[in-house]
């Protein structure tokens, strides 16, 4: 029986973890399903594009310039190992937007959009204001997630392309003032070196994450445990949930697109 | 007419309601009274389809709660929740005016705003309140807006849980007066659960004692004082000793 043990807690945390999983994929499923079929509420997918989208535009741009900056620095001082400093602009152009815009817009939306969607929907909860939106005969997939989802999947995409540009940027200003490239010279290697499915991959994997991160807060603030407390433990897990999902999404987007 | 038979439910190894039957009968005012934890609030959520029964049957006119379209169902009942659950990022007027702005029930915003108006007046509060924020009022006026809201769309049946909870005892009169004139006056069916007796006598035409998870009693409002049932003797006097044990 002891010998036994480890397999049974293994056994447990496998059939949890499955049990979780397809518990999320059903919300997945029911939340996209809400999306196409009415009613729909312009008022409140009005405020989610507001929020996750421009209002996370500051973070986003301020974590794509910095970035991209010590990206050139890096790759500057890596390639002058083997006299490879010219091709700051290319590697810059292309880590930027294949890997890094995408995951860290990502992991920012995660750290800032999942987690407030998480903590507003898990106090709605314990305050009982979605049973209370039941009552009035309104769904919460329909007038809290399926609005949250729509807008995430359509404006992280748009961050996705804002915060590579401003990565590039940062990359070209550090190469250009400090690096002592030539403006014209980077833009054109910059431009020359990127092909169009760089672009499309870094938006599919921008409307994949912006799904993922509005999916999870919405997941863990509708199933959220009582009291603050509860609150507290909806919102960690969401952005734990979100940030894995992510990072895994793009090691699974990237392969695709690798294949390509 | 409301109608649960043999209602129960579990959550996990809890069993908390064991086989509830009750009759609230049309324009009726029923309140529900037991202690904390006996399954009052999980009752009502039962009827109103938020919460599914493990066995047993409710039917409102007939018509069992799970079949049919939920919404339209729904449409029929108002409810004022214990902490009132306003909408945070609503205005007063907004949140009186839900249903009205929404669904098969939307109307004008100009109508609407002057139906939630009507209604916050109803209840006692100015329209000065109506582009307040919930946060910006006490919990008394949350507690009218709240019922404002459950009477907006004119509902044929009203639920109340715990109306007065957490309000000094001049707010929680003006609370009880005002279900009581607002149920007599719209004719509504109205279940009303709470521990507070003074609510009870205020309120209730007829009265139903949740226990162990089975109605223990249930009768007319004026037999109450004389029923012989222990459990119901100890509870309206507020006795520690008796059948309900003090400490559940």
């Amino acid at each position: 029986m002891r010998a036994a043990l480890p397999l049974a807690l293994i056994g447990r945390a496998v059939l949890r973890g499955l049990g979780s999983a397809g518990r999320v994929a059903i919300f997945a499923g029911s939340a996209l399903a809400h999306i196409l079929r009415p009613p729909l509420y312009p008022r409140e997918f009005a405020i989610a594009l507001l929020n996750i989208g421009w209002l996370s535009l500051p973070v986003v741009g301020l974590t794509a310039i910095f970035t991209g900056a010590a990206l050139a620095l890096q790759i500057y001082s890596g390639g002058a190992r083997f006299s490879a400093e010219a091709v700051v602009p290319q590697i810059v152009a292309i880590g930027m937007v294949r890997e890094l815009g995408p995951v860290l817009v990502g992991l920012m939306i995660a750290a800032r959009v999942t987690s407030s969607i998480a903590a507003e929907i898990a106090t709605m909860k314990v305050t009982e204001q979605i049973d209370a939106l039941v009552t009035l005969s309104t769904r919460p997939m329909s007038y809290l997630v399926a609005p949250r989802v729509l807008a995430g999947l359509l404006t992280v995409p748009l961050l996705v392309a804002c915060g590579d540009v401003i990565g590039i940027l940062g990359g070209y200003l550090v190469a250009t003032k400090s690096l002592g490239f030539n403006a014209a010279a980077y833009l054109v290697n910059t431009l020359d070196f990127l092909e169009p499915l760089d672009i499309v991959s870094s938006l599919v994997k921008g409307a994949a994450f912006g799904g993922i991160a509005a999916l999870m807060g919405c997941y863990f603030g509708m199933h959220s445990g009582r009291g603050a407390q509860g609150v507290g433990r909806a919102t960690k897990a969401s952005v734990e949930a979100a940030a894995v999902l992510i990072l895994a999404a793009n090691f699974v987007l990237t392969g695709v697109f690798f294949s390509l | 007419m409301i109608r649960l038979d043999g209602v129960h439910k579990s959550f996990a190894a809890r069993q908390v309601l064991r086989g509830v039957d009750l009759d609230v009968a049309q324009g009726s005012s029923m309140v529900i009274i037991g202690g904390s934890g006996t399954g009052k609030s999980v009752l009502l959520k039962c009827i109103l389809g938020l919460v599914e029964p493990d066995a047993g049957r409710i039917t409102v006119d007939g018509r069992d709660v799970h079949d049919g379209d939920h919404d339209a169902f729904l449409a029929r009942f108002g409810m004022l929740f214990q902490g009132a659950a306003l909408f945070d990022s609503l205005p007063v007027w907004q949140n009186v005016a839900f249903r009205l702005l929404r669904g098969r029930l939307k109307r004008p915003k100009a109508d609407a705003r002057a139906i939630a108006i009507d209604k916050l007046r109803r209840v006692g509060l100015s329209a000065d309140v109506a582009d307040a924020f919930p946060a910006e009022l006490s919990g008394g006026m949350q507690k009218r807006v709240g019922l404002a809201r459950a009477i907006a769309a004119d509902p044929a049946i009203i639920f109340f849980d715990e109306p007065t909870t957490g309000l000094d005892p001049i707010m929680a009169g003006v609370i009880n007066d005002l279900i009581r004139e607002i149920v007599t006056e719209m004719g509504a069916t109205a279940i009303t659960i709470t521990h507070d007796m003074t609510s009870v006598r205020a309120i209730a035409d007829s009265v139903a004692m949740l226990h162990e998870g089975t109605i223990k009693w249930t009768g007319p409002i004026d037999r109450m004082d004389a029923a012989p049932d222990p459990c119901l003797q100890q509870f309206i006097h507020g006795r520690a000793s008796g059948p309900i044990a003090a400490l559940r």
